[in-house]
């Protein structure tokens, strides 16, 4: 079945995009003027792309549920920012940026939109440059690079350990210009909670003010999501505690397809869970791997003495190490993209080779790069990261190796759009993490943050005035439209609903259950049994969830709790569909690793025959099994290969 | 690495419902704390507990718990963020305490900061201060090529310092004027040690410093503590280097 149009331009790669532009519509600076955009998210993504429509012209409303936009997550983002400048001399190029995203994405993206990405990377920097965004320099002045996994170039810039940081508060900037010239207005501390549909287009939102609980309607000629992933499913992910998939969820529930749910990114490189009073996962930045070197023991029995704490990893001799990565994957070493690793990681500590009490982490040491640079090239590279560490385990990462283990970080799946960053439903678009098509099954290392930026900048700003060309026509939205009515019933009802369940239990209660649930059934490793048992085992917390949730407060104030139980409400249900996705995706492929799917030697089995489609979930009402649609997905400009990075 | 566990701690805590109501301290007992457990996560298990009780837990602010969004904003036993050094609430962990002991936790206590409820306050005054001219005035595209500019890289690692800045508050939490002298300082120096910042300099300045006066924020009589409370370690050198081009632009007016 497959009824859907990604609308990918005709013509040869390299032209789609510039063929696109010159071929769709422009709206007049007059007529922009009279035009109302939503955008909802202050990330990276939402950030740049109200920053730049307000320049353009449009009424921009930006909502964030923080008290500021600065604090969207983008700002955890460490590492990097990838881009095809070729700086370094080391034959990158727009292509080799673009192959290596397909290549990292296990051929699982959209040719078109990773090529169109690779072919704006290069604009994203120069703009950052521009806006005084402090990027890492040579001697001479120029901009310095680094290397991340899955690549053989070196075409990340970073600002330090922070370059999330500095590119949101670039992005932030801008942003702020546009508040204070009057064409962004910014909404802080709201939640959108509904989008309203009116004639089959995308008319506007329905948000709460988290500081006071009034429920409020906004109307507009276009809804931008830019929400960021869906990884709190898991409970314990790298993201920040409000991150959620709740607006995407609303979208899904009036129309817009969810596509590849089952994709998430397990990072390699965080810091282990300790204990059960864990609230979340601290990640320690892929660019680590340039320099630390992952190992476990080679015997089981310094494994196990570890364990128990009566060695420590310096009475390891060299001789005595299994630099597992280098031993299995000699061409890319340490650098093997983060689903490679993180598999490799859990296949040590699952044969018995861990190193904390838990038996459920590995090393990286940084030893032979402080022999090899010296300690003052360390602490300048990644100085700020070892603080971090040891503020948080109480061990000094230059004198001892790091402890890590793989942990949810990312959400490849999202939103389904068109080329166009729309959705399935008119006026309505999706971008940065919140959509679903440019990392395929797993995402490269520093591609986030240049996808975010590349689709708030430099793609959205275009497209979006090809559909607005066509409302001009349109007064601004009533919002006592009875769609609007509709959709506030919708969101109080569901608020008093859960606030009136008065049960026994705090709402993360039944956050932790699904979060074992998602990360034993749906998490590293999955088969069609587990996955079965995950989609019963929702089933039955959801029936829990909505007896027996205790919310205090009150509905009219400041009440984390009842956020929490929305959010979590949206979760359960996300995390249905995702075991249903992975059952569905009968192959491995990236992230997502079916047992039923390997190579000989345990590698994952791309099976192309079967799983050569992006998936597009379509709801069909509440407790109703969603329709799948398929995007086939068609390559014409790279030969599809067993990844193979050895 | 077995973490010793506090057996009983007993936190005070400042529990205001709305911005009206008047405040008070409260007292709760806690129990079987990991000190391998963050505060927050102890603050996480005292709120269960406070709603298994049919109580209202503590509001407070919070998000990505691992100090970089500036979200979270707890004065700890006297201390922005705490007794330990260069970190935020969220980081700080409770190896930091003692089994039996006593931790006060206010709100940032600042009139520019109003309280909203318990210990979350609306900081929506930086963002003001930010929009009066914490940016470089370009729109997107048109800007020429990354490399075209050489900054040397003493001056960009310059402004990283000072644009490491996460904008939490704790120096106008701790300094006894609540000025916001050395927020407002991170974002002018920043742009000031790059030629992309050098453009609007004097506008940037004055614009920024009159919009903090406006909203109530203290003046900067020189006593260093906002520098020592700053999770992000941002030198007060740069509250020289406003002066500077607060007084160069003062003089070309």
């Amino acid at each position: 079945m497959s009824n859907i149009d990604s609308k990918i331009p005709e013509g040869p790669l390299a032209e789609k995009w510039s063929r696109h532009k010159a071929a769709i519509r422009v709206v007049s600076p007059a007529n922009k003027r009279k035009l109302d955009i939503i955008v909802v998210g202050t990330g990276l993504a939402g950030a740049s792309a109200a920053a730049s429509l307000g320049e353009l012209g449009y009424n921009v409303k930006a909502f964030c549920y923080q008290d500021s936009p600065r604090r969207a997550h983008s700002i955890a983002a460490q590492g990097g920012i990838n881009a095809a400048k070729n700086y370094q001399n080391d034959n990158d190029s727009v292509y080799r940026l673009f192959y290596d995203t397909i290549k990292g994405g296990d051929y699982r993206s959209r040719e078109a939109n990773v090529h169109r990405l690779a072919e704006v990377s290069p604009n994203i920097i120069d703009q950052c440059v521009a806006q005084g965004v402090p990027f890492a320099r040579e001697y001479g002045g120029n901009l310095a690079n680094r290397s991340f996994g899955g690549v053989l170039v070196s075409r990340t810039f970073y600002a330090r350990g922070q370059t999330g940081q500095q590119l949101l508060l670039g992005a932030y900037s801008a942003l702020n210009r546009q508040i204070d010239a009057g064409s962004v207005e910014i909404f802080a501390r709201h939640e959108m909670l509904d989008v309203v549909v009116i004639d089959g287009k995308a008319r506007g939102i329905v948000a709460r003010d988290l500081t006071n609980g009034e429920v409020k309607r906004f109307g507009a000629h276009a809804v931008v999501l830019a929400t960021g992933g869906y990884g709190n499913v898991f409970f314990l992910s790298t993201n920040a505690m409000g991150c959620n998939g709740s607006a995407a969820w609303q979208a899904y529930k009036r129309g817009a397809y969810f596509s590849n749910p089952c994709y998430v990114q397990i990072h390699p490189t965080c810091i282990p869970v300790h204990g059960s009073q864990q609230s979340k996962l601290t990640l320690m930045s892929e660019s680590l791997r340039n320099d630390g070197r992952v190992w476990v023991p080679k015997k089981k029995e310094d494994a196990e003495r570890l364990r128990k704490g009566e060695i420590s990893a310096n009475d390891i001799k060299d001789e005595d190490r299994d630099f597992y990565l280098e031993r299995r994957y000699p061409s890319y070493g340490n650098l093997v993209p983060r689903d490679v690793a993180s598999r490799a990681a859990k296949e040590r500590c699952d044969a018995g080779f861990g190193v904390n009490a838990e038996g459920k982490a590995v090393f990286l040491d940084f030893k032979y790069a402080i022999e090899r640079l010296g300690r003052d090239t360390i602490e300048k590279r990644y100085g700020n990261l070892f603080q971090m560490y040891e503020k948080i385990t109480d061990v000094n990462p230059y004198e001892n190796p790091m402890q890590i283990y793989p942990a949810i970080h990312y959400a490849m799946g999202g939103t389904w759009v068109d080329y166009n960053l729309m959705t399935s439903v008119p006026g309505l678009y999706s971008i940065g993490e919140a959509n679903f098509s440019d990392h395929g099954a797993n995402r490269l290392g520093a591609s986030a943050l240049m996808q975010g930026l590349a689709d708030g900048y430099f793609i959205l700003p275009y497209t979006i005035g090809d559909y607005l060309a066509g409302e001009i026509m349109v007064p601004k939205i009533d919002t006592n439209a009875p769609e609007f009515e509709e959709a506030e019933k919708n969101v109080t009802g569901r608020l008093e609903k859960l606030y009136n369940i008065k049960g026994d239990q705090p709402v993360d209660y039944f956050h932790k259950k699904l979060g074992h649930i998602m990360w034993e059934y749906v998490g590293m490793s999955r088969n069609e049994e587990g996955l079965k048992k995950a989609i019963e085992e929702i089933a039955e917390l959801k029936k829990e969830f909505w007896s027996n949730v205790r919310i205090p407060g009150e509905m009219n104030n400041i009440n984390p709790e009842l956020e929490k139980a929305g959010r979590l409400a949206d979760f359960i249900d996300i995390g249905d569909l995702m075991a249903r996705d992975a059952l569905n995706r009968n192959e491995s492929c990236g992230g997502h690793f079916r047992e039923e799917s390997v190579t000989e030697d345990g590698e994952a089995k791309r099976n192309d025959e079967i799983g050569c489609y992006a998936s597009a979930w379509e709801f069909q009402g509440e407790d109703k099994e969603p329709v799948m649609h398929r995007e086939e997905l068609v390559f014409e400009n790279v030969k599809l290969t067993q990844r193979s990075y050895k | 690495m077995a973490d010793k566990i506090l057996k009983k701690i007993y936190v005070k805590v400042w529990r205001q419902n709305n911005p009206s109501d008047k405040g008070r301290f409260e007292t709760y007992e806690v129990e079987n704390i990991s000190q391998g457990s963050s505060f927050l996560e102890m603050i996480d298990i005292l709120n269960d507990q406070l709603i298994r009780e049919g109580k209202d837990p503590i509001a407070f602010d919070h998000d990505c718990r691992e100090g970089i969004c500036g979200m979270c904003s707890m004065y700890i036993n006297g201390h922005a963020h705490g007794p330990d050094s260069e970190i935020t609430t969220c980081q700080l962990h409770m190896r930091k305490f003692e089994d039996g002991e006593t931790i006060t936790v206010e709100p940032w206590r600042a009139g520019a900061f109003p309280v909203i409820k318990d210990l979350i306050v609306d900081r929506v005054a930086f963002d003001k201060i930010q929009q009066a001219g914490g940016y470089v005035s370009v729109n997107t595209g048109g800007v020429p090529d990354g490399n075209t500019i050489p900054i040397a890289q003493v001056d960009a690692e310059e402004a990283m310092d000072a644009a490491a800045c996460i904008g939490c508050g704790a120096c106008v939490a701790t300094c006894k004027n609540s000025s916001a002298m050395l927020f407002v300082a991170a974002k002018v120096s920043q742009f000031a040690k790059l030629p992309q910042g050098k453009v609007e300099a004097k506008r940037r300045a004055k614009a920024m410093v009159a919009k903090m006066d406006e909203l109530g924020f203290g003046g900067c009589t020189n006593t260093g503590a906002c520098e020592l409370a700053c999770p992000k370690n941002i030198s007060i050198s740069h509250i020289a280097r406003l002066n500077r081009e607060y007084l160069k632009a003062k003089f070309s007016d």
